[in-house]
């Protein structure tokens, strides 16, 4: 089984985001690169996948020079190989755009299940698994808190408030999993040396074949009208339980017409 | 007018009420007409004529619920070739937001997702309110290309009644092989709750790790209920197996707007923060003065929620009952 795992570097959530004033973009510069928490499950869950039912599984991603330290760790808890987009011109890229890149190399590369974390912690869209699945023609099995493959066809539980619901598709597929799914391995020391000898393919667009005109800042299809510091709340009322903290606590509800 | 699209969200008998909050928004930019995937649009008929929706666009059939968010993009997207709208609003929630992308896709439209608010700009063209990086920054953004697809979060603004017509209009949309991809096999209930849904109830009670244990969490519960609340909890409390992963409150989870969220022995880290900072009314119970959650409280009681939480579940009973 060929699986495509893709990976995403974003700024680390402990760290203080912020965005540019010249152009209302990330400031990547100044904060620590981690791999999206939400991708390592998706990472575990294709080496579990290749584990059980034999494959190779191939790491994604999209980013800048610094997002090889991504690929490394990523290579490092097992995978196979990696392919790393980079090009300045894929600067700015939104969903759209994005989505459009991976589907490119995808389609080169050939796949049987592309797996993703179901959200990145930086712009939290959740979209791309969605655009990719469109783009690629294929289902998308989202919200995955289990994965059962058999022969070629794929089951999933798909999360919901009241339980999952059970849902089938054929291969290829995509899928975008939650973190239920399973607890991501730490890379060992073997693993760690073993990545460094492992492939790694860097395309530019023009080795991928995606038209500049369609990525990058130039081409999103959404801008950013203006930004601001969320204002500190006004400071709230603080009370001390003296014994009474519940029966305040109630005040304050009647107050604010919740009960 | 132009129409404004709006994918009603049901149950299959009654609609929810993320759908009144888009048809309410919807009325800023145009004549909001309802899509409705499925049965049942019969019935919720009169519901969508009470909060605005001048047309029901019907599209019935098994198929079109059979099959994961891919049916209702195939649907809008002939609607938006058909009727020229001058934006489509979806519920940002997980399925909404599934909806939204492979429309975008198709149609080659900018797609915002998580507004909290959606204003009409100069022109008419909806600016969203978007919260970023753990609420800690605010901005506002259009789309600058094609059709605009906005998914809203649930409670951005109260349902406002405003009677129209509904009339409902049958759609035939022959769903694609493409679409018949995800197939819904089976529908496992594992928590039978009377609750409302987390994603869309006005009042949140979370838990967090100061409630110790999954037994506990009954505390929690018996609060939500008398509150008619949904039940959440942090991510240190679902890891902790104390109570189920859906109901993740946080970065990794869900995120919540609600009327009243009220934290529970929860210390607030920024990847909470960022699933919740967007509620209007938020409330704290926490033992430690120094949890960073205190910063967002509008109230805060500092005291031992296993005597403060009891109490305050009591003391509303008591109000409700005079």
């Amino acid at each position: 089984m060929n699986i495509v795992v893709c990976v995403k570097q974003v700024p680390d959530t402990w760290a203080e985001r912020t965005l540019r004033p010249e152009d209302s973009r990330l400031d990547r510069a100044s904060v620590d690169g981690v791999i999206n928490e939400l991708d390592e499950y998706a990472i575990e869950e294709g080496l579990r996948l290749a584990e059980a039912h034999g494959g190779e599984v191939t790491i994604l991603t999209m980013g800048p020079e610094k997002a090889s330290e991504s690929i490394r760790k990523a290579l490092s808890m097992g995978a196979d190989k990696a392919v790393h987009l980079v090009d300045d011109a894929l600067e700015g890229s939104d969903a759209l755009a994005t989505s459009l890149a991976l589907a490119t190399v995808l389609q080169r590369t050939g796949f049987d299940l592309v797996i993703l974390g179901s959200e990145s912690t930086d712009a939290r869209t959740g979209l791309l698994a969605a655009m990719l699945a469109e783009r690629l023609g294929c289902p998308q099995l989202s919200l995955a808190s289990k994965v059962e493959v058999d022969g070629g066809a794929v089951t999933i539980h798909r999360q919901a408030d009241y339980g999952y619901d059970k849902v089938e598709a054929t291969l290829p597929a995509v899928i975008s999993v939650v973190e239920k799914i399973n607890e991501p391995r730490y890379p060992s020391f073997k693993g760690i040396m073993a990545a460094k000898k492992k492939p790694v393919e860097v395309l530019s667009i023009a080795d991928a074949g995606i038209d500049p005109a369609q990525v990058g800042l130039g081409a999103a299809a959404t801008e950013v009208v203006s930004f601001s510091k969320r204002p500190p709340r006004e400071a709230g009322t603080i009370v001390k339980d003296e014994g009474d903290g519940g029966v305040k606590a109630a005040d304050f509800l009647a107050a604010q017409k919740f009960i | 007018m132009s129409e404004i699209l709006v994918l009603a969200a049901h149950d299959g008998e009654s609609v929810k009420k993320v759908t009144l909050e888009l048809l309410t928004l919807a009325r800023r930019f145009g004549e909001p007409a309802a899509v409705w995937l499925g049965s049942g649009a019969d019935a919720a008929r009169e519901r969508l004529a009470e909060y605005g929706a001048a047309k029901v666009y019907v599209a019935g059939g098994d198929d079109m619920t059979d099959y994961v968010a891919a049916p209702a993009a195939e649907v809008l997207a002939a609607l938006v070739a058909q009727a020229s709208p001058a934006a489509v609003l979806v519920p940002s929630t997980a399925e909404g937001k599934e909806v939204a992308g492979r429309l975008a896709v198709k149609i080659g439209s900018g797609v915002l997702t998580d507004a909290v608010d959606l204003a009409p700009a100069d022109g008419g063209a909806p600016v969203a309110e978007q919260s970023i990086f753990g609420g800690a920054i605010i901005v506002k953004s259009k789309v600058s290309k094609g059709i605009p697809i906005v998914a809203v979060r649930p409670n951005a603004v109260p349902p406002e009644a405003a009677p129209a017509a509904a009339a409902l209009e049958p759609v035939t949309v022959e769903l694609s092989d493409a679409a018949k991809g995800a197939r819904i096999t089976d529908r496992v209930t594992a928590e039978r709750s009377e609750r409302p849904e987390l994603t869309e109830a006005s009042i949140v009670v979370s838990g967090g790790r100061g409630v110790g244990n999954a037994e506990n969490f009954a505390l929690i519960e018996g609060l939500a209920d008398r509150l008619g609340a949904a039940v959440g909890a942090s991510r240190a409390a679902t890891d902790a197996g104390w109570y189920p992963h859906q109901f993740q409150v946080g970065q990794t989870g869900k995120t919540v707007s609600p009327q009243l969220y009220l934290a529970v022995g929860i210390s607030g880290a920024i990847q909470h923060r960022a699933g919740m900072q967007t509620s209007k009314t938020i409330m704290v119970i926490n033992k430690d003065p120094e949890a960073p959650i205190f910063e967002l409280a509008d109230f805060g009681v500092v005291g031992d929620l296993f005597k403060v939480v009891p109490q305050l579940t009591e003391e509303i009973t008591r109000r409700q009952g005079s």
